[in-house]
């Protein structure tokens, strides 16, 4: 039976925008969450996808050569734009340097606690059609490519948040 | 067996996820001392430890500004 909203405890997080402050948000609430022993979905689509490509800069990858250039103009974790005033690029890049500063972990740390902390991660079937990709283009943290069904069966019992 | 980690240099989220991925690896019984802040880190990470099932046994101040907390798993 599912439980009222009041009783859900588990989280399941969309990763749609692909955006670099985004996905740390992602991230933060996603080890947040699991390192209280909250159950933690991770489900990534369209922009988000760009996180969990193996190959992090821009790369052409992609079945025909309409997907290979989306491929490059997305690129990979290293492109993620900021969702505001990303200049070109440069703010991602001269935010990185600011969280160092300030001690706060960088998105690849916090993508391998989430890793360590057994968050399970899933790729949406549908845009990754359309990109022309497959899960072997992906990191392994990606348990596998599902679809919509199975993300809102998976989220049930779960506070589905989008990002 | 006592365990030992430091958190003083990081900050939220990797404070309490830190000191949960360590206290998983330890059996039960085993005790974790860990080094931390005051603020933030202090309000959320006994608590956290303390909802999870684990035994916070002390909270103390040491110098300039820092606590060390006791955990038994």
């Amino acid at each position: 039976m599912s439980k009222t909203a009041v009783d859900k405890k588990d989280i399941s997080i969309v990763c749609f925008s692909g955006e670099f402050d985004k996905m740390l948000a992602a991230y933060t609430i996603a080890t947040g969450a699991a390192a209280t022993n909250r159950k933690v979905t991770m489900f990534f689509t369209f922009w988000g996808l760009n996180a969990l490509k193996k190959e992090r800069g821009r790369k052409s990858i992609g079945k025909d050569l309409l997907s290979r250039v989306f491929n490059w103009l997305m690129g990979g974790r290293n492109n993620l734009p900021l969702s505001r005033l990303n200049f070109g690029g440069a703010s991602p890049k001269l935010m990185g340097g600011m969280m160092r500063k300030n001690n706060v972990a960088q998105l690849d740390e916090l993508m391998e606690a989430a890793s360590e902390l057994g968050i399970r991660h899933f790729a949406c079937e549908m845009s990754m059609n359309i990109l022309g990709i497959n899960k072997d283009d992906l990191i392994d943290d990606v348990q596998s490519v599902v679809g919509v069904a199975t993300f809102l069966n998976e989220s049930e019992d779960a506070h589905i948040i989008f990002i | 067996m006592k365990h030992f980690l430091d958190i003083t240099r990081e900050t939220c989220p990797m404070t309490f996820v830190k000191v949960k991925l360590r206290l998983a690896k330890m059996d039960a019984g085993e005790q974790l001392e860990v080094l931390l802040n005051e603020g933030e880190t202090l309000e959320n990470v006994p608590r956290s430890c303390e909802e999870q099932g684990y035994k916070v046994l002390s909270v103390e101040p040491t110098d300039n500004q820092q606590h060390l907390i006791l955990i038994e798993k």
